[in-house]
């Protein structure tokens, strides 16, 4: 479902990714593991096609990027660490919006449908400025499945939640994630990394460093084999 | 919590793959900014606070001198319109890249002109509401009237130029760190060609000067909003895309 090969993407004069090359299959879940400044963050902005990769290939549901962004972008879903909401309208608003720039037949029953998926149906007529972080984080997955998309990206969504907002948080990736989606998530959160993953990759130093299904992986020797790779210490 | 509606649904949603037209993005982008202007009202007061609190500082440094109060009328005008709209288009602009919601347009399945569209739009009747505001107070202040009826062209097409070259100006502004001041510094001197021609036109139309005398204004107005809002047009994908 995404195919990067070889993705290559400078800033100025600073390579952030020296050749990504990462598979992740239809319907399967990859959380994508690597230290601050690894440049997770990039190689799945690359992907959602808001930026433009300097070199290599990628290519989502067999749609090559940045050639066929316009229609890439439908099949999308995506949750940052950033809402990407408006706090001046209300979560019904917002969603109202969202289904208007998707151009969503019936968009007052999926919006429905959405907010009673992420518990918020009883405050979608609150603005989202009232909302707390882990509420937030709820409507911005509301926001992302709206279009029912194939393809989940998740970058760092457990960003400044406490433990039962993330728990909450887990709880509705996991039921929106077992539904056929494709997901790839990008954290270095472990424990809450590999919990739902089908496979794990470790990006470090621009490169995929590491890649391993999720099955036979516990917290404890992955976050060895990850202090391996990124040189990094203290990471469960 | 009941996710039940969510796991019946099908795999992938066939609206999902529908392309949402240019017309419609654009509408929904000035729906949504003019809803959320409704609620919060930063943006349209702070710059009616101070186009009024221009207008006065003008109007009082012009008390002794009719003559010159009135001859300077159309340059008050448009100057304080100009600056108040560049306090407008650098909250505009700068409340979607704060949020993170420029990202959030620019995930969604349309072309990147609907969001210049939309913005544009947006931009354009904030600064359209605080023009029919400021046009009284001037009329009274300066004790000249503005209610003439080509008065209206000469704004609509001196404002539209200017909120869609500012438009695109704010938009590559906002990825900068000190924007407040890079928007001006270089708004101002693109935005002179639209500001000399809208001076005059509404100079001549105050001073009761006949239409045809003025066309030639008009004309360039008309010639440099088209040369501006396309230009923009074809480099607004590559100012928003990393």
């Amino acid at each position: 479902m995404i195919e990067a090969r070889g993705v290559i993407k400078v800033f100025g004069l600073r390579p952030v990714l020296r050749g990504v090359t990462l598979t992740v299959g239809e319907g399967e879940f990859l959380t994508l593991f690597g230290p601050n400044g690894a440049g997770k963050t990039t190689f799945l902005r690359i992907v959602a096609t808001i930026s433009r990769p300097t070199g290599g290939q990628i290519a989502v549901a067999g749609l090559p990027l940045p050639a066929r962004a316009d229609a890439v972008r439908g099949l999308l879903g995506v949750v940052s660490h950033q809402p990407l909401l408006y706090g001046d309208l209300s979560a019904e608003e917002n969603l109202r919006f969202y289904a208007r720039m998707y151009n969503l037949r019936q968009p007052a029953e999926r919006i429905r449908e959405v907010l009673k998926a992420v518990g918020l149906h009883r405050r979608a007529a609150d603005l989202v400025r009232t909302y707390s972080r882990g509420m937030q984080q709820r409507l911005a997955i509301a926001r992302a499945i709206l279009h029912d998309p194939p393809v989940l990206l998740l970058d760092e969504p457990y960003t400044g939640l406490d433990q039962d907002a993330a728990a909450t948080l887990d709880e509705v990736l996991h039921e929106v994630a077992t539904r056929g989606r494709t997901v790839l998530m990008t954290t270095h959160n472990i424990s809450r990394g590999l919990g739902l993953a089908h496979r794990v990759a470790i990006l470090s130093g621009g490169q995929i460093a590491y890649e391993a299904p999720r099955d036979g992986l516990d917290v404890v020797t992955f976050a060895d084999t990850y202090a391996e790779v990124t040189g990094m210490a203290g990471v469960r | 919590m009941t996710l039940e509606a969510e796991k019946q649904r099908p795999a992938i949603h066939p609206a999902a793959r529908r392309p949402t037209s240019l017309f419609r993005a654009a509408a929904a982008i000035v729906w949504k900014d003019l809803r959320a202007e409704w609620r919060s009202k930063e943006t349209v007061s702070a710059m009616l606070v101070f186009a009024l609190l221009a207008i006065m500082v003008f109007s009082f440094a012009l008390e002794f001198d009719r003559t010159g109060r009135e001859a300077s009328s159309a340059g008050v005008l448009w100057a304080t319109l100009v600056f108040a709209g560049t306090l407008g288009l650098g909250r505009s602009l700068g409340r979607e890249k704060d949020q993170g919601c420029l990202d959030g347009l620019l995930l969604t399945p349309v072309d990147r002109s609907a969001l210049y569209f939309g913005k544009l739009a947006g931009n354009f009747i904030f600064m359209g509401v605080v023009a029919l505001i400021l046009l009284p107070v001037m009329s009274v202040l300066f004790d000249v009237s503005f209610f003439r009826p080509l008065i209206v062209p000469a704004l609509i097409l001196g404002i539209l130029g200017y909120a869609g070259v500012g438009t695109l100006i704010a938009s590559m502004s906002i990825y900068t760190r000190g924007r407040e001041v890079l928007l001006p510094i270089l708004l101002l001197p693109i935005a002179l060609s639209i500001l000399i021609p809208a001076v005059r036109a509404t100079r001549g139309l105050l001073e009761g000067i006949p239409f045809d005398e003025l066309l030639v204004w008009f004309n360039m107005l008309a010639a440099t909003n088209v040369i501006y809002i396309a230009l923009a047009y074809m480099l607004f994908d590559f100012v928003v895309e990393e």
